[in-house]
């Protein structure tokens, strides 16, 4: 599709708010995210985080403001079609437990209507992608570990080739050592796809080692938005105590000075 | 003359009424089966209408099975045969394991899977039958083991109002004050009820495994 020069932006908030029952989830956002770009919400739970990723897919509309996808408003999209430009990962995967591996990850394609031979090279593309054995396609997700589901996670969300991908603490439930692993494939991944990525976590060192900016939120509202670069060095309040709360950890230095 | 003389004299009649007794309890479930998961389905997309449906479907379980046969006599079509009004009555007491569990096993359905579905864009349509049915196969299949088993019960009582089945024994015998006669109407419906747990409580447990929560 052809994007207006004046949206360069993939996801677009403009002042975009949402009220549930008289409460402001979300508060007068204003954020862009261009393609290529990986954009991190930081925060803690109940910040606005995943608010913010569902009124990207239209999983809720904005009760003021507007959220632009592609640069069109999300209420004027199809939802359905909206969804399918939009890869989904969500923690442990969010799988079909009673779909093979291999089901799970041609979900998309299939309900697109792509012949069988399509699907199955897909298929097998995707699970070199993300680094899994091609025989784990048959089996189901319960036989899988953690890391493995995640990874079939992040395969599945990628199968049509979304221009965007949106990740809600998606390696939120790994051990350190998984996690770590799936960090840093995940950002080789992204420096190959350059697409518009927004991911959700409350891990510090996380949003230090993936994003190109990070916008922390707090009860609803953002706070700063800032290249990485210039987040460690901010003097804002909230980054401070963020700052603080992570620098007890041994390796946070090493690892914020190798993002930087 | 004891019981299984009885059996093997009466063969013709008894295996006459095991086939009858097992039409009016199998197209009785059906028909429940065709209006309660539907039934079920309907309420947990429109949830105001779950309660007004659960609690209908409640009462009529409650009434007294013999005093619904008597309630339904009088209606048109319906009270012409004693089979037809026999199938509605039995298909209505049906109605309440169908619906409920059908509700129950969508919504235990994990919504993160629901959610990431919908969030990959399937439709209301898709969600369903590759998501939410499915997942929730095995707790329907479960209200149709017990939808059934009540059927074959208190299909017996059909008898009373003429439709058949094994229930002409057990009222026969009564009648008579004969034991061996009740039996051989209680007995086969007993193993006819017994059959029919065992193999559903099988495909149960066969689609329970399937989908199993990771």
């Amino acid at each position: 599709m052809t994007i207006p020069p004046s949206h360069a932006s993939a996801i677009e908030f403009d002042h975009a708010s949402f009220r549930l029952n008289g409460r402001a989830l979300l508060h007068d956002l204003v954020l862009s995210v261009k393609q290529g770009e990986t954009v991190v919400l930081l925060g803690r739970s109940g910040s606005g985080k995943t608010t913010t990723l569902k009124l990207i897919n239209r999983l809720l509309l904005p009760t003021a403001g507007q959220v632009r996808v592609n640069g069109r408003r999300t209420a004027d999209w199809d939802p359905i079609r909206l969804r399918r430009s939009i890869g989904y990962v969500i923690q442990d995967g969010g799988l079909f437990p009673h779909f093979t591996v291999e089901r799970n990850i041609a979900l998309v394609p299939r309900i697109e209507n792509w012949p069988q031979a399509r699907v199955e090279a897909r298929v097998r593309e995707l699970l070199a992608t993300v680094g899994l054995d091609q025989e784990l396609a048959s089996r189901y997700p319960r036989q899988l570990s953690g890391g493995q589901r995640q990874r079939v996670g992040v395969a599945r969300a990628l199968a049509a080739d979304p221009p965007i991908l949106i990740l809600d603490e998606p390696f939120g439930a790994l051990d350190p050592i998984t996690r770590s692993e799936m960090q840093k494939e995940f950002r080789a991944l992204q420096q190959r796809m350059r697409k518009a990525v927004i991911f959700v976590t409350h891990d510090l060192r996380e949003a230090l080692l993936l994003a190109d900016r990070i916008a922390l939120m707090e009860e609803g509202r953002l706070i700063v938005d800032l290249p990485v670069a210039e987040f460690s060095r901010s003097e804002d309040p909230l980054v401070r105590a963020y700052l603080e709360a992570f620098s007890g950890l041994p390796d946070s230095t090493a690892i914020m000075r190798g993002s930087a | 003359m004891n019981f299984l003389q009885f059996m093997i004299a009466n063969r013709q009649q008894v295996l006459d009424l095991t086939l009858e007794h097992i039409t009016l309890a199998g197209v009785a479930t059906l028909l429940a089966a065709l209006v309660g998961i539907p039934l079920g389905i309907l309420i947990t997309r429109v949830p105001q209408l779950s309660k007004p449906v659960l609690g209908g479907a409640n009462i009529i379980q409650t009434i007294p099975s013999l005093a619904l046969f008597g309630f339904l006599l009088p209606a048109p079509w319906i009270g012409d045969r004693g089979s037809r009004l026999a199938i509605l009555a039995l298909a209505l007491y049906a109605l309440l394991p169908l619906i409920r569990n059908t509700y129950a096993g969508i919504r235990s359905v994990d919504p993160a899977v629901v959610e990431a579905g919908r969030a990959m864009g399937l439709t209301d349509l898709q969600l369903l039958f590759q998501v939410e049915l499915p997942l929730a196969s095995g707790v329907i299949v479960a209200g149709v083991r017990i939808a059934t088993v009540l059927s074959i019960g208190v299909a017996t009582i059909a008898a009373a109002i003429g439709a058949g089945g094994l229930g002409e024994f057990i009222f026969r015998g009564l009648a008579m004050v004969n034991n061996q006669v009740i039996l051989a109407g209680a007995i086969p419906a007993a193993l006819l009820a017994l059959s029919a747990d065992f193999i559903l409580g099988m495909l149960e447990r066969r689609l329970g495994s399937l989908h199993r929560k990771s």
